[in-house]
């Protein structure tokens, strides 16, 4: 396994510099890395081929241009492909139907329909104010009922009770009635986890769609499913004519091929990512976002664009030049950085172009707020020069010295003592294998980047 | 789920049945090349590569497979599709042989303490009610533990299965501490003399530090009551998951040291070929498959049946 497509890529081309054009030669190497990366993020083989094909007729007679090389120009070729093949970013719920608009779940057994039942009911009832009732039509799975109950009372939306010796389809009956004289603007129907090869669930969910004539029929898939996506999606496509997609457990590491394949099937939007347990866990769907993930490499071109643009170049060189030489990394150097980063729009805008960056849950972002850094340079500036450039004089009435000095507090100087620390071995990793490119995606190993608290 | 009166003889039947959805795409490559004992080219060859895309096998684990068929046809030891295709069968058996191992209860311990672990919607909860079954068949009294305290009536799950079996399930409220619920159960299947523990927990995703560093600190506690315990560590892999099954299996042993795995789900049309990555990267037991929702819908792992299944063609 590689670290990022894109590693690959400037590797494949390092032999083409210099040509000026992609041709039918000097990229069917880099398009059978394309493909590899495709399939290791899980996008099912049929879609991958049509993919390639698409790329292939694109970037060909491509014009690269002066500021990229072969390598990153196909990148960018491939990634807008991705983007577009993706759809557009949130389409929303189409509800302009008379009340109740009925949105309707279908999906495999544990994809997250009926956490996402929740997440809508929260969506809409805070957002857009309307009243939502919800009910469950799984009488198979224990405590399925149960279970959307307590949610519902969670999210404090209209549950409508069913019971697991009720026929679904009588349940889905009952609850359009009751939706109607409580007016209910909204009525979602969770559905139990069903297989498409399950010719005799699959005609359930059916009647229940002929009858409940839905103003959606959402298909939540898992964001770790492999091949499958495909196969499964196309079934219950052809059953059901579904009007969008929910990509649910897109917190975790998972590449995310699974959207690019249910999409590419079905042609239907990806409306919603669910990015973790919580009810609130539900986000708008961003393409680019997603072509990054599946690529595994991040908005890599679009922030060494950034980073060029900003960076002070006087500055990085110098840092550069000094930690090259095996010259230690300072505070100095390091309130260098803050700076530095703090023009680039802060560090979580930089985070959020990283890949597996932007599922940080929010407790997690929180902790890499942009201010923390303004007061650390505060702190910094609280020391004397020659306490910047040996910190491990610091001692403890120093300590108390630099935090009168900076209004800050004894463990904040700690704090900052001890993510200097970790950032001048980063910098010793960094000097080793060189390159801007690298510090940014050496950032994703700082102690406590990956996952968080929070669910 | 649909109510298959057929039940009993083909267990493996449906299991099949579902395979043969996959087969679907397999017999594209595999299903040719039977036909007639054709020669081998390239074309069959990527044939295959394909078949074996197609069900998560993954690209090192293909790669691997495909390297070694492609020696051997060019040493001549494979002259025609057939051979071919029994070669392909007899690798992908060799490389799960060593995973197919029973789930032996640990007759020393009372109790012997086994944890399911794994990410959101897997099937834990399904797995420890199809497992308390068979547990209960062979003469062990069994107990649960309900230590999914996050997930809304996670615990109202369970005991609908403590119920099923006609087995005691320890539980606490929603919210409680995952860690003490478990303790208690252990503590209480002590005193009672009860032979095998099933512990719940709540689904996880690997990439969630603190939520694995929570799982380990069961472990932890529990080891505290019995220094062996938990005997087993049982890791739930959804048949649908693809590459990041890997991931899974590596993360969630490093936090709670995996002692095997169960795939669910087979009876679908996903088909789990990320296994033959993971019997390279992380081999252990696959102790069952899941085959179905209800109760005696588990079955042993058998890799025969596995690829026999998954190359056959009727
Ligand atoms: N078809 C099929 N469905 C299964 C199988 N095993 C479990 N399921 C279903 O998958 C869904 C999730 O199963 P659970 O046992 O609740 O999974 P879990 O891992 O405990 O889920 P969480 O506790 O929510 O993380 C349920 O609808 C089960 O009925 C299987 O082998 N085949
Ligand atoms: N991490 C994470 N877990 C999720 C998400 N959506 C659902 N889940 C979990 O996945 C499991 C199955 O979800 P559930 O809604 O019961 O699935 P259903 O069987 O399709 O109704 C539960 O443990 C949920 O808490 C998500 O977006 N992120
Ligand atoms: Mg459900
Ligand atoms: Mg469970």
């Amino acid at each position: 396994m590689f670290e990022s497509l894109s590693d690959r890529l400037t590797q494949t081309f390092r032999g083409i510099t210099g040509k000026a054009r992609l041709s039918e030669e000097n990229i069917s190497e880099a398009l059978r890395d394309v493909r590899v990366a495709l399939l290791e993020a899980d996008v099912a083989l049929p879609v991958v081929k049509d993919f390639i094909e698409q790329v292939k007729t694109r970037a060909m007679g491509q014009v690269v241009s002066a500021a990229l090389n072969p390598g990153e120009e196909f990148v960018k070729v491939v990634q807008e492909e991705l983007i577009h093949v993706m759809g557009d970013s949130n389409d929303g719920l189409n509800l302009q139907v008379a009340p109740p608009a009925v949105i309707l779940m279908a999906g495999l057994q544990g994809a997250g329909k009926t956490t996402t039942v929740a997440k809508l009911a929260k969506l809409l009832k805070e957002r857009d104010r309307k009243k939502v009732a919800v009910v469950s039509a799984d009488v198979y799975r224990p405590a399925a009922i149960k279970q959307l109950q307590t949610l519902a009372k969670e999210v404090d939306a209209l549950f409508i009770e069913s019971s697991a010796d009720e026929k679904p389809i009588d349940i889905a009956k009952r609850a359009v009635q009751t939706a109607k004289t409580q007016f209910a603007d909204v009525l979602i129907v969770d559905t139990a986890g069903r297989l498409a090869v399950d010719e005799a669930m699959m005609g359930e969910i059916r009647s229940l769609h002929d009858f409940l004539k839905p103003a959606e029929t959402l298909f939540v898939v898992d964001a770790m499913t492999g091949q499958d996506a495909a196969n499964t999606a196309k079934a219950f496509n052809d059953a059901l004519a579904l009007t969008g997609v929910i990509l649910a457990k897109a917190d975790g590491d998972a590449r995310g091929g699974a959207a690019l394949s249910v999409r590419a099937i079905t042609g239907k939007p990806i409306k919603f990512m669910g990015m973790g347990e919580k009810i609130e866990a539900l986000e708008a769907f961003y393409p680019d976002r997603l072509a990054s993930r599946i690529l595994g490499m991040g908005d890599v071109l679009s922030l060494i664009e950034e980073a060029e643009r900003k960076v002070d170049k006087k500055k990085a060189q110098r840092l550069a030049k000094k930690i090259s030489r095996g010259k230690k990394f300072d505070l100095e150097d390091f309130r260098d950085q803050l700076e530095q980063m703090s023009n680039m729009g802060g560090i979580s805008s930089m985070l959020d172009k990283l890949p597996g960056m932007g599922q940080l849950p929010p407790a997690a972002q929180a902790q890499i707020d942009d201010g923390a850094f303004k007061k650390m340079a505060v702190i910094i500036d609280s020391m004397t020069i020659q306490e910047r450039q040996f910190p491990d004089l610091i001692s403890g009435s120093r300590k108390k010295r630099i935090a009168l000095g900076s209004g800050t507090g004894i463990p904040e100087i700690n704090r900052l003592l001890k993510q200097h620390k970790q950032m001048q071995k980063m910098m010793k990793k960094v000097s080793k294998k060189g390159g801007m490119q690298r510090m940014m995606r050496g950032m994703q190993g700082l102690p406590g980047m990956k996952g968080g608290p929070g669910r | 789920m649909s109510d298959e009166s057929e039940s009993k003889p083909g267990l493996w039947g449906r299991f099949k049945k579902g395979l043969g959805k996959t087969r679907g795409q397999l017999a594209e490559g595999v299903g040719n090349l039977l036909l007639g004992e054709r020669e081998i080219d390239d074309s069959v060859l990527e044939d295959l590569e394909t078949s074996l895309l197609l069900t998560d096998v993954g690209v090192d684990a293909t790669t691997q497979v495909m390297q070694e068929l492609s020696q051997r046809v060019q040493r001549k030891e494979l002259n025609n599709t057939r051979a071919l295709h029994s070669a392909l069968g007899g690798l992908l058996k060799d490389m799960l042989a060593p995973l197919a191992m029973p789930l032996s209860v640990a007759v020393d311990a009372k109790p012997c303490v086994i944890f399911f672990v794994g990410v959101n919607g897997a099937g834990k909860t399904t797995t420890i009610g199809k497992l308390a079954n068979r547990l209960r068949n062979d003469g062990n009294e069994v107990m649960l533990a309900a230590g999914d305290t996050f997930r809304a009536a996670a615990v109202e799950q369970l005991q609908t299965w403590g119920e099923r079996n006609n087995i005691p399930v320890v539980a606490q409220h929603q919210g409680a501490d995952s860690a003490s619920v478990v303790f208690d159960a252990v503590q209480s299947a002590q005193s009672r003399g009860v032979d095998v523990i099933l512990a719940d927990t709540a689904g996880r995703l690997q990439a969630k530090a603190n939520l694995m560093e929570e799982l380990s600190k069961i472990k932890r506690v529990v080891s505290r009551l019995d220094a062996q315990a938990p005997h087993e560590v049982i890791l739930v892999l959804d048949a649908g998951i693809g590459q990041n099954a890997i991931s899974q299996a590596k993360e969630f042993d490093a936090a709670v040291g995996v002692t095997g795995y169960v795939i669910t789900k087979l009876d679908g049309s996903a088909k789990a070929g990320v296994i033959f990555a993971i019997a390279q990267q992380l081999p252990k037991p696959v102790y069952y498959v899941g085959i179905g929702e209800k109760i005696d819908d588990l079955q042993p792992f058998e890799p025969q049946v596995f690829v026999d299944a998954l190359l056959a063609n009727d």
